[in-house]
């Protein structure tokens, strides 16, 4: 691990006024410590904003305001994210182990970084997320767990987060704050595809901190589930996986939200299958035309075809379970 | 503030790349927490902060100012010029055959300490099937996945499991070996 210096922010204006060049704020420490052990990650500081705010707050609105260093474990218990919300408490009951989400937040969970292996491979890939320019050895090498969307010719990594997924199906907003001052910001703007410039995750200015997440009021979310894919049974990342939140009246589909873990380089909003739903009947038939409509511009590496029916049975299954009709 | 283990109080290292897991093994000797992967995904260095289980290896000391921590050497109090006591869960391990080459034990039997505390106050898990109920049903299928952080290459899970349940859950595991579950939902 290279040298680096350790402060802990007092408070929010502590902790920009200590973000400088080379720093990085840090949360449960799960990832980035684990970066800077194999030498991904160099910081020069490291400016812990755990201490910051760790309250769930009801909003005017009728949503729940979440600071960002709430644990993972924390956030997952608690009773009107388990209720209203069951789709993000489930997304972050099936991520990582019992230990790591103890340690774990909000923030953090978000700015997590891609678990491909070439990425980590510093001592034998060639990776344009790690090192721009350099090239990706994942495009022509193995690819079994790489995206099906919105990758480019630089870059064909995944998002990693569970929890990230509900939080664009719930079009949950960010709060942040910077040198410039405070803005909210769509959790559904805040990654990027990976386009020219992989190893950009995100849209943030240097050193704009995660102060908040905020959960609209929807009623219709009550209704709702994760459901993730896997190669074990526990403690493993999607191959994909599905946030759904489904409202039908009358065999009709008056609602819907639906967003994907595990296939593009940030957590997908299935805005042309909820496009397709919406209006339409509540069948499987439906939801899996829906799903195929979502996957018509994928494009499959060599080893990761199997991506597109599976996730879209998944699609299919989840909003049939939901919608309570047989799939 | 110091941090304290195992009820001590402990200076924080100069150095913040020290790792908890380090400043417990390498500078205060208690070598029970292992180190097996140093990347978060065994489970052997587990240990309690406040209670509440965490990973030492991707832990930095200095994130642990003021926070108390138990290792598995201070999980039953030492009596004074007293030694070998076990915690109930300890013994069980023992009459289960909840290892065999013991070398994940120590982060199991913290792992499961808190475990036990999450199932108490009722916090739900991936397999839980109502997010909404007060109480988890203990059922073997939730000891597994609430132990999925902790790896035994040797293979010993169902040993473990029996252990936990014996200590946690159940006077007699034996009825509900295998693939029998430990209480039916």
């Amino acid at each position: 691990m290279t040298p680096f210096r350790y402060a802990r922010a007092a408070d929010p204006g502590d902790a920009i006024a200590r973000a400088r060049d080379g720093s990085r704020y840090l949360g449960g420490g799960t990832n980035l410590v684990d970066l800077m052990r194999e030498t991904v990650e160099r910081p020069a500081a490291l400016v812990d904003v755990t201490g910051l705010s760790s309250a769930i707050e009801e909003t005017d609105e009728g949503g729940l305001l979440i600071g960002a260093g709430v644990r993972n474990t924390a956030l997952a218990e608690h009773r009107a994210v388990r209720e209203r919300y069951p789709m993000l408490a489930r997304a972050i009951l099936a991520g990582a182990s019992a230990q790591i989400r103890n340690m774990a937040t909000g923030g953090g969970n978000l700015l997590q970084r891609t678990r491909c292996t070439y990425f980590y491979d510093t001592a034998g890939s060639r990776c344009n997320k790690r090192v721009p320019g350099s090239g990706c050895d994942a495009i022509g090498g193995f690819n079994r767990i790489h995206a099906i969307l919105g990758a480019s010719e630089a870059c064909v990594a995944t998002h990693p987060s569970d929890m990230a997924v509900p939080l664009v199906a719930l079009d949950a907003v960010l709060h942040l704050r910077g040198s410039d001052g405070a803005r909210t910001l769509p959790v559904r703007e805040l990654h990027r595809l990976p386009g020219d410039h992989p190893e950009i995750d995100t849209v943030l200015e240097p050193g704009e901190l995660i102060t908040a997440i905020e959960l609209p009021a929807l009623p219709m979310a009550r209704n709702s589930t994760y459901r993730k894919v896997r190669d074990r049974s526990s403690y493993a990342f999607a191959l994909v996986s599905i946030a759904a939140a489904i409202e039908v009246e009358g065999g009709t589909v008056k609602d819907v939200r639906l967003a994907l873990g595990g296939v593009a380089h940030k957590p997908w909003h299935a805005a042309r299958a909820e496009a397709a739903l919406i209006g339409g009947p509540a069948t499987a038939e439906a939801f899996a035309h829906a799903a195929a409509a979502e996957f018509a511009d994928a494009r499959p590496l060599r080893d990761n075809g199997f991506k597109v029916p599976l996730a879209t049975r998944t699609i299919t299954a989840v909003l049939a379970d939901l919608a309570g009709v047989d799939a | 503030m110091p941090l304290t283990v195992n009820g001590a109080p402990v200076p924080l290292p100069d150095d913040p790349r020290v790792s908890l897991l380090d400043l417990l093994r390498e500078q205060l000797h208690l070598t029970g927490t292992k180190k097996g992967c140093n990347q978060g995904a065994c489970g052997a260095c587990t240990v309690l902060v406040d209670g509440e289980r965490i990973v030492s290896c991707l832990a930095l000391a200095v994130q642990y100012d003021g926070r108390a921590i138990t290792t598995v050497e201070g999980l039953v109090p030492k009596a004074a010029g007293e030694g070998g006591d076990l915690h109930p869960l300890q013994q069980a391990f023992i009459e289960h055959d909840g290892f065999q080459c013991g070398y994940c034990t120590p982060g199991q039997i913290c792992s499961a300490v808190a475990m036990a505390a999450e199932l108490e106050r009722g916090l739900p898990s991936h397999v839980t099937p109502d997010l909404s109920a007060d109480t988890v049903v203990p059922t073997r299928e939730e000891l597994a996945e609430r132990m999925s952080g902790n790896l035994c290459r040797c293979g010993a899970h169902n040993g473990i499991l029996d252990a936990i349940a014996a200590t946690f859950i159940v006077d007699d595991p034996e009825p509900y070996r295998a693939d029998r579950p430990l209480v039916t939902a």
